[in-house]
């Protein structure tokens, strides 16, 4: 901190015949009209594969089946029933999505909330509660990250089936299911939760962290001076002025989960009692071959809650990732 | 203003946190609820009782009296009310509905819930489960190659003997053959598929006074008469992504099967026939002077090489349009002639139908080549065998059939539940035929790297390059692992 702070006054002394700073000059060569032209290109290219998603949606089986979305244009024909198929089921498949749907926000909050709130905690006394080897600590749960979590799938999914034992120690009990081998564990969201929360916390931590290690000192030592213990200075001033950094890896996090199929296929399986939309828009192509009609209904289905969530806190989520990153 | 943006973040925080409160709760009772599973089934069957029609209640207050017509043929399953089977399966919708359909009546009968779970990952999720001891309790296994590998890791159950005396009494001893691992008996046969056949147009056949040749003469002799027509005899196409080629292996496993019989096509299979032998070679010679004939093919399409670029799906065009005489391909090639016309029928008076691919020699009597599911078991308990034991069942075998689009090689399924003149009911006759040699399609029992891998580039070299067919055979047999 305090380089830095003898860093700043020297910027000013960069030549002088350079007369606007390098943002200004960024912003003044963005919001040129050929920069703006390339911008709006690269949207509209960016956008194709979306509209031809929306457009195989709407079109009648055969149509979409037989022919490119773009012959749309010359054929315009448009029906509801996919859609109405992918939500109430139909003859191609059983159930409509609205089970696996519940089932996706049964996975993704519990599994954003629960990593943010251990990660806020772990943050919060890794950067502020001194304590010995508390630097050696964060940077191994930092490092944790480079684990992929492919390579965890297997040893966790014996542990929550079988347990697992540190010699004699059990650090995660064998639960059966009484007279059966089936774990009371499987097919129930809680694995789920587990992995995921797992997965999530290094990133969660190291993001967090180095939110609120920037919070103000002095904050921090009046709130002392005045008697104010951890948990409270926690819960009253670091929490409050950390909302886009957890708001930021909240929709992150969720995110994440709303779109995983791998860990849900392989500690939930596919059965609608807890498989998510993703389970779901994998089957959904059928025996013969790609129902691009209901796959492409299904697919605008389940990003509705992505979209919603991200425009809803789409705010936090620029200040947050900004916060971690620029120091001002 | 930063309070306001406070209290507005304190507030989206408890709102978060109480959702999630919720859901954890509901999650929990879920939880609890599936904890007994005994008694969840025992409620639901008390619910579809009461919900059910008359039928149904009538047959609870009269008890054994008036199911006991429907469920005598259950007597053998009974004594695990209450039970929950899972099976495990790579078969997706709409395939789904019609098996939940065909074990119904069982379900009601002998009270055991079977819960289906198909995946197309299920390949890579099956071993997956295994090693992390999540098994299913049963699983439908596509090749016996994996099945295999899944007894070589140890996770199959052997069947039980009432599984057995069932396979061994109405299937080709071929089958239980490749549900028989190192002399123990593990899986029964599900649906079957045939590959043996030839499509073609009763249309185009019926104008130019064609018969459906029976002899393997009278095919090449017909092949010749289409070409004084102006009409080419073959198609083909090798395309189909990833697996581009494998259209080529079958056609090499129709004449090794035909040329050699079942012994022969044992050992190239397992490996101890190269491909690089006088038999192989002779064989692809047979394909050459047939597939790869100028004169023969490609018949809407253009040269030999066309064969290589056409996509398995389209290559039946010119049959539609009568460009094209004949195709070779499996059973469930009846499904793609809709792609070429919309109200196109299968049938013998229909847009196409097929005919059996002729044997060459009387040595080797109806050679077929197909492939299959097989059941496989992951836990013994009884309730678990029972289902194993009426999977191989012909009662159900004929449930399942007599709901359509599925073909059974168990002889106890009579001919008439399939649809009369359906390319099912053909299949199932020549499936079901004792006289007949049944083998599995070869390239699905190689190991990968040949079978679906070394196999399929080559075959598609010696098609779109005109690569030699030592060096094709040779480049397939240093692909074999070592091991």
């Amino acid at each position: 901190m305090s380089v830095e702070a003898q860093e700043i006054p020297r910027l000013p002394e960069v030549d002088p015949l350079e007369k606007e700073s390098i943002p200004q000059a960024a912003r003044r060569k963005l919001s040129s009209p050929w920069a703006s032209f390339v911008v709006i290109l690269l949207t509209f290219v960016w956008t194709i594969p979306t509209l031809g998603l929306l457009i195989t949606s709407l079109r009648p089986a055969a149509d979409a089946q037989n022919s490119g979305w773009w012959t749309f244009f010359a054929n315009p024909a448009v029906t509801w029933s996919n859609y109405s198929e992918v939500i109430t089921g139909g003859s191609t498949i059983p159930s409509g999505i609205t089970p696996y749907f519940f089932n996706s926000f049964a996975i993704a909050i519990p599994a954003a909330i629960f990593p943010l709130t251990i990660a806020c905690m772990a943050a919060y006394a890794l950067a502020w509660v001194r304590f010995k080897w508390s630097t050696v600590v964060f940077f191994t749960i930092f490092a944790l990250q480079v684990i992929p979590l492919q390579m965890s799938l297997l040893p966790l999914l014996q542990m929550f089936n079988l347990g697992w034992n540190l010699g004699p120690i059990p650090i995660f009990p064998d639960l059966n299911r009484p007279g059966s081998e089936q774990s009371l564990l499987a097919g129930t969201y809680i694995p789920l939760w587990i992995a995921h929360t797992m997965f999530a916390l290094p990133l969660a931590t190291f993001l967090i962290h180095n939110f609120i290690a920037q919070l103000p000192r002095d904050l921090m030592e009046a709130a002392r001076v005045d008697g104010a213990s951890h948990f409270l200075i926690f819960r009253k001033i670091v929490l409050p002025l950390s909302v886009p950094a957890i708001a930021s890896f909240a929709i992150f996090q969720f995110l994440w989960v709303w779109n995983d199929l791998l860990v849900a296929l392989t500690f939930a399986g596919g059965t609608p009692d807890v498989a998510p939309v993703t389970a779901y828009l994998a089957n959904i192509k059928g025996t013969y071959g790609a129902q691009l009609h209901l796959i492409t209904a299904g697919a605008f289905i389940a990003i509705i809650v992505p979209l919603i969530v991200f425009f809803a806190l789409q705010r936090f989520f620029v200040r947050g990732l900004l916060a971690g990153s620029v120091k001002g | 203003m930063t309070a306001i943006k406070r209290r507005r973040g304190i507030a989206l925080l408890a709102g978060g946190v109480a959702a999630g409160l919720l859901l954890a709760a509901c999650g929990g009772s879920d939880d609890s609820a599936s904890d007994s599973a005994g008694e969840e089934a025992a409620a639901e069957e008390t619910t579809a009782e009461d919900t059910g029609s008359e039928e149904e209640e009538a047959a609870a207050d009269d008890g054994d009296d008036a199911m006991g017509g429907a469920c005598d043929a259950y007597a053998d399953y009974m004594g695990n009310e209450g039970a929950t089977v899972n099976v495990f399966t790579s078969i997706l919708p709409p395939e789904q509905q019609l098996f939940e359909e065909s074990w119904a009546e069982f379900e009601e009968c002998t009270g055991i819930d079977i819960v289906y779970e198909a995946s197309d990952q299920f390949e890579a999720q099956l071993p997956t489960r295994i090693a992390g001891g999540n098994a299913p309790d049963i699983a439908w296994i596509p090749q016996p190659g994996l099945l295999a590998k899944l007894v070589a890791d140890g996770g199959p159950v052997p069947a039980p003997a009432s599984t057995e005396a069932l396979v061994d009494e109405y299937w080709n001893p071929a089958w239980k053959g490749y549900g028989t691992i190192d002399g123990t008996f593990y899986a029964a046969p599900l649906g079957s598929n045939m590959k043996s056949f030839v499509w073609y147009s009763p249309q185009v056949f019926a104008d130019n006074g064609y018969t459906v040749p029976t002899t393997w003469d009278e095919l090449w002799a017909l092949s010749d008469q289409m070409v004084a027509d102006g009409i080419k005899p073959w198609c083909g196409g090798l395309e189909s992504g990833g697996a581009t080629g494998w259209p080529a292996t079958d056609w090499l496993e129709q004449v090794m099967l035909r040329l050699y019989g079942g012994d022969v096509y044992d050992q190239w299979v397992a490996g101890d026939l190269d491909f690089a032998s006088p038999e192989v070679e002779a064989a692809m010679d047979v394909i050459a002077g047939w597939m790869k004939n100028p004169e023969y093919v490609n018949g809407g399409y253009g040269d030999v090489q066309t064969i290589a670029l056409t996509p398995f799906q389209d290559a039946g065009a010119g049959i539609v349009t009568g460009e094209c005489g004949m195709l070779q391909q499996a059973s469930f090639y009846a499904n793609f002639w809709g792609n070429f016309d919309e109200s196109a029928t299968v049938g013998p008076d229909g847009t196409a139908y097929a005919f059996y691919l002729p044997e060459i020699s009387s040595d080797f009597p109806q050679p077929v080549v197909g492939g299959g599911e097989f059941v496989a078991a992951f836990a013994d308990r009884p309730e678990v065998q029972a289902v194993q034991t009426y999977m191989a069942s012909p009662e159900f075998h004929t449930s399942k059939a007599s709901l359509g689009t599925w073909v059974s090689a168990n002889s106890g399924v009579p001919l008439d539940t399939y649809a009369a003149d359906s390319i099912d009911q053909l299949s199932a006759q020549y499936l079901t035929d004792p006289n007949g040699i049944f083998r599995f399609d070869a390239s699905d029992l190689m190991p990968a790297a040949v079978g679906a891998g070394e196999e399929w580039v080559q075959m598609t070299a010696w098609f779109a390059e005109d690569k030699p067919t030592a060096e094709v055979l040779a480049d397939i047999d240093a692909a074999w692992p070592s091991s």
